[in-house]
Parts: C-alpha cells; structure tokens; sequence
C-alpha cells in the first residue's frame, strides 16, 4: 500500500452517470488487477473505494458510477486537479487460474476491473471472452475498448434494448470456458455462482472504515475463516464462498 | 528542544501518542507503511476470552466530519492474540504495548486480563467497559459505578500491571464512574469510548448500519471529549489517557491541557494511516507556537 497525491488527466462522463478519470501518479503499489484505490475527498470524512480499471505506468485509469455525494463531487472535478489516493489495495485476481479460456462476466461498475484483467490476459495469449451485463442500452459502457483489446465481447441488457436479453447469465449459455472471474451486484454474482460449472474468481464491495485492514469494518464469513474485503478480497475463490443471505 | 516524554502510570513513554484501540489492529499493518516505533504505545484491537465475529455488515457510516462503527469486537480470542498476533506485533514493536480487553462478564474479563498479564510484550491494560456495540454486553459495566468498580477489582486482582479503566460517554455521569474505578484500584482511566450513533439511508430508508446503531467517533467528538476528559481528570488523582476526535498535534496539546497524561488517536488512523506519524512530527512545532518546552508540564494546565 501506498499514500500518494494524483493529478487528474482527465474527467470525462461515459455515459449518463458513469465516468472516466485518469489519473497521473505513483502507481508502483498496483500489483494486480483487482486491486482497488481509496480516494480522500474534501470535505467526506471517510474515501471512496474504486476499483482499478486499468494502469501503466505512472498512470491510473478509474470507471465511477454517481451514486452519492462522494460519487457527484468526484464528477464535477476537472484535469489539473489533486487527490489523495492509498494505492495498492486488496489482494487482486489470480491470473494463474485462468486456464486458455478465462471467461469475465461483469455487471454495471462490476465491469471496470475486468480491464486490465482482460489485457493482462489476453497479453498472456489466453482466449478471453468478456460478458458485460447493464439494464439498459443506453448505459453500456466500454464495449468498443474490450473489443480492441482483442477479446470476444458479449452485451446483455436487462430490458432487451441492447445484445442479449437478461443477465450476463443468459449471454454466456454456449460459452466453453476454462474459468472465470466476476464483478457486479450481489444478486449478479449469486446467479454466476449457481450458472458457473468451473471454479472462478468473485470481487466482493463492503462499506469500508480504512481499506487496508485495520478497522475490522469490512469483514466477510468465508468456507475458510474470517476475511477483511480489504485486505484478504476483494477477490474471493469460488470455492471460498458463504453466501450469508 | 521539545521535550515530548511522559509518563504514564510507571511506564515512560517517549511521546504521548497511543493509537487507540480498534483502529491499528495488532499493528502490522502499519508497520509496514512506517516505523511504528515511533509511537508512545498502541492499544491493541479489543480482545475477548472467545474468538468473535463481531456484527453482520454493513458496520461502517460515514457522517459528517466523523463515521459510526458497529463491528462488535472482531477479534481471533486471547488464546489466539498470544500465540498469533502478538508474536507478529512484537517482530515490529519494541516497546510495552497496552493490552484492550472487553468482555460479558466480570469473570470474562478476569480470564482475559489473566491470560494476558504473563505475556512480556505487555505494559498496561485498557479495560473497556464501556463497547456500545454489543447487546447486553460491555455497555452494562460502563454505565453502572459499581458494575464498573467490580470489572475493575476482579482484574486489578489477577494483574500485575497497571490497569486503565476505559469509559463510556454514554452515561449521564462519568465522573461518578471514573471515581469508582479510582476507589476499586484503577491505575488510571481512559476515555471516551465511542458515542452511540445512527445514520439512515434515504434512498431505502433503512439504518446504514446492519446493527441499526453503532459507535461515533471522529473529528466531530473532539469537544465532548475534551469536557469529559477535563472532568474526570479534575476529580481523579490517578492519570487519564484522553481521546475521543484527536486528528493533529493542536488537538493533543488541548487534550494534556484539559488533563491527559497521554492521548489516543482513533479514527484519524483509518482516514490517514499516517495520521499518527505526522502528529508526533508536528508537536515540536505547535509546542513553540505556544511556547511550550515540555509536554509533560503542560498535562492539567487549564487555566
Ligand atoms: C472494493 C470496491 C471496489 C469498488 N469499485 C468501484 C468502481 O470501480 N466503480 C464504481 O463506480 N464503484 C465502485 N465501488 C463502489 C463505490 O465505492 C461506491 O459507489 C462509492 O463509495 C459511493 O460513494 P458516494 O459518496 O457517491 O455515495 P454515498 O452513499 O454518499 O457514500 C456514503 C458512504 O458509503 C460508502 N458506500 C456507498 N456505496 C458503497 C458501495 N457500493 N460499496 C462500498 N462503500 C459504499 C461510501 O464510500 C461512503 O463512505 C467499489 C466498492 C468497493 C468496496
Ligand atoms: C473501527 C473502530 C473500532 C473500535 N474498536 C474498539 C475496541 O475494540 N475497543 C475499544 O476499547 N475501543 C474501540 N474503539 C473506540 C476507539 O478506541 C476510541 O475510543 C474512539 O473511537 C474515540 O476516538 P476517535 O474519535 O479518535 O476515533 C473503536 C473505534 C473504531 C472507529
Ligand atoms: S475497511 Fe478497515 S479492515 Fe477493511
């Protein structure tokens, strides 16, 4: 982990409420994709955790969603401007357990860390196939990036409007895959969980007090003992899942 | 030349910074982000006779200039604390580090403090009897004098170290309490714990906190910390570890005035994990911005 000012390069909307920014600063804490940054911002108290969507080096891209006061302040910055960021966060995606034919399966701000996972993946010759998941066409997201990447890109959107009808569940039917690795809302990860015939990588959120392990404020009930989504996640194996609810 | 060092209940301390309980876990975590050595000491995270879960999640809210907490003393159990974290937090610790013990029963406490008192890396216990977050549990001790009086026997008695007595300010008396725990044996007494708190999501208008409430601590309590801790050291005659919003070396300096021999530092750690390093940094300076040589003469000196 490490504490660092960030230049803002850029501040762009994507779409009606998700965001772009890149960021231009110490990024040698970043070890893996999955990992997440924490953001100090005027005036909140506590920061923003955001997952890593994609870096090299000396620069960090960020995909945000306004959904609050943090989210909205963070949407009306502007390039040139500073922020406090603790780098290096959580323990990331295990790229090893890939196999050929990671299959990455993200839904709404699920789909950010599935960037970098799919580059660093794809630069490793995998066969990448990427299901992106959102509720409506007009709030797709990075489809045209993953495509350049070299990946094979599947859409779905809950109402029909765009790809597939229904979840990322649906859309990934005949797909063959070697593994995967998921992000999204709760009720996403439960239907991968039950849909997915392989073992799999699962990035989990919780409100977080640090999001470096000291305040016990994160923590999850796994197969294998208590965990801090912050320290020992975001990032949990498949077979290492305790759903509570 | 500043002189930073106090003393606190027979223990000198190179400054009076204490990490409070709760918001260093056993200290590694820090350690790798500074020398950790620099610290007067740290309080250890709460530990209970059994291993503890703590809470359901969500156990985090923010507020405005301070956040709610309801983890419910997350905690591996003492049995584990002496074979597997204190191991770790001595390879990055040197100096006597305060043992937080809470408990559900007289006995509890008396079971942990025991177990604990054989371990060397020990200088002092902070007992909290004052944890709001769990039903029926810790909050029962804090608030009575003499639930708190018989906490503090029962642990005075299997101990050989000093005792600090960690009180609650959800109570409508603490001086009453503080001067209990003075009465039954109390080396010292620390204050305040967090202050119970609620935030409700208006988006589901449902409380943020699984737990419904929780333990408000931050920037925002710093001045009902400052009247308890200037209370309580107004009436007792052993040390007070003050803490309760403390987040820069000005803060510290109003604490020991208002009567702490030494000053914990809570939630500022989880915000800014240096937050305690820059503290120590900055005490010379704001020392000599109020003409101040040594700290130690300045514990009490309200005017
Ligand atoms: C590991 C991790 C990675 C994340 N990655 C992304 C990402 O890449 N893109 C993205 O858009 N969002 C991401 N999120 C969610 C993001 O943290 C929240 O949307 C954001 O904190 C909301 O802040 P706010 O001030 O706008 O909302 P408010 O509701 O005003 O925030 C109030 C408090 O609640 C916390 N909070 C609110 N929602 C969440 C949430 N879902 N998870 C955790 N804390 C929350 C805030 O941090 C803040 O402390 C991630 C969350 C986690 C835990
Ligand atoms: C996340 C968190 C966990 C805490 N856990 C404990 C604990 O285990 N034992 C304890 O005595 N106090 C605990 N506290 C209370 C703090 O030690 C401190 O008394 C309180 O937060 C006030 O200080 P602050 O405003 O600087 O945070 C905790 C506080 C926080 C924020
Ligand atoms: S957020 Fe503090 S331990 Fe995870």
């Amino acid at each position: 982990m490490k504490q660092g000012m960030f230049t803002i390069a850029e501040n762009t909307p994507l779409t009606q409420s998700v965001y772009r920014m890149r960021l231009a600063g110490d990024t040698t804490a970043i070890t893996s994709p999955g990992q997440f940054v924490n953001i100090k911002l005027d005036g909140y108290y506590l920061r923003r955790p955001i997952s890593v969507c994609d870096c090299v080096s000396g620069e960090l891209t960020l995909l945000y969603k306004v959904v609050g006061h943090g989210t909205e302040v963070m949407s009306r910055m502007t390039a040139g401007q500073q922020l406090d960021l603790l780098t290096g966060l959580g323990n990331g995606y295990d790229l090893s357990k890939s196999g050929a034919r990671p299959l990455l399966l993200g839904g709404g701000v699920g789909v950010p860390p599935r960037y970098m996972l799919a580059k660093e993946l794809i630069a490793q010759g995998k066969q990448v196939t990427v299901i992106l998941g959102f509720n409506k066409k007009d709030e797709v997201f990075y489809e045209e990036e993953f495509r350049a990447l070299g990946a094979e890109v599947r859409v779905a959107t809950a109402d029909g409007s765009y790809g597939t009808k229904g979840f990322v569940t649906d859309a990934m039917q005949d797909v063959a895959y070697t593994h995967f690795y998921t992000c999204g809302p709760e009720p996403m990860l439960k239907a991968v969980y039950k849909a997915t015939t392989t073992s799999g990588q699962f990035s989990f959120e919780e409100r977080m007090g640090c999001g470096f392990g000291a305040c016990m404020g994160c923590s999850c009930k796994t197969i294998t003992g208590n965990k801090r989504i912050c320290k020992e996640g975001p990032v949990l194996v498949k077979e290492d899942i305790l759903w509570q609810n | 030349m500043a002189e930073l060092k106090v003393n606190l209940c027979g223990i000198e301390m190179d400054n009076p910074i204490i990490p409070a309980s709760g918001t260093f876990g056993y200290g590694y975590e820090f350690a790798e982000l500074y020398d950790i050595n620099i610290l007067g000491t740290f309080s250890f995270k709460g530990t209970t006779k059994e291993p503890r879960f703590g809470n359901p999640t969500p156990r985090i809210a923010e507020c405005t200039a301070g956040m709610i907490n309801a983890v419910g003393l997350q905690n591996p159990g003492v049995e584990k604390v002496i074979s597997e974290e204190l191991p770790k937090l001595k390879a990055c610790f040197h100096k006597p580090v305060m043992a937080n013990v809470s408990g559900f029963s007289v006995e509890d406490y008396a079971y942990t403090c025991e177990k604990l008192n054989a371990c060397p890396e020990i200088g002092w216990f902070e007992v909290n009897v004052s944890c709001p977050n769990v039903h029926g549990g810790g909050m029962s001790f804090g608030t009575s004098p003499e639930a708190a009086a018989e906490v503090t026997r029962a642990v005075k008695k299997v101990t050989t170290k000093p005792v600090l007595i960690k009180l609650s300010p959800n109570v409508t008396d603490i001086v009453s309490i503080a001067k209990a725990c003075e009465e039954a044996g109390a080396d010292g007494i620390s204050l305040i714990n967090t202050m119970l708190g609620m935030r409700i999501d208006l988006r589901t208008r449902r409380p943020v906190i699984a737990n419904k409430m929780g333990g408000f601590s931050g920037s925002a309590i710093f001045p009902v910390a400052v009247r308890m801790v200037y209370h309580v050291a107004q009436a007792v005659k052993i040390p007070v570890v003050g803490m309760g919003g403390v987040t820069t070396a000005e803060d510290v300096i109003e604490m020991m005035l208002a009567g702490a021999t030494a000053v914990q530092v809570g939630a500022a750690n989880l915000v800014d994990p240096f937050a305690c390093k820059k503290i120590i940094e900055d005490l010379p300076a704001a020392m000599e911005k109020y003409r101040m040589t040594s700290l130690r003469e300045i514990i009490g000196g309200i005017q």
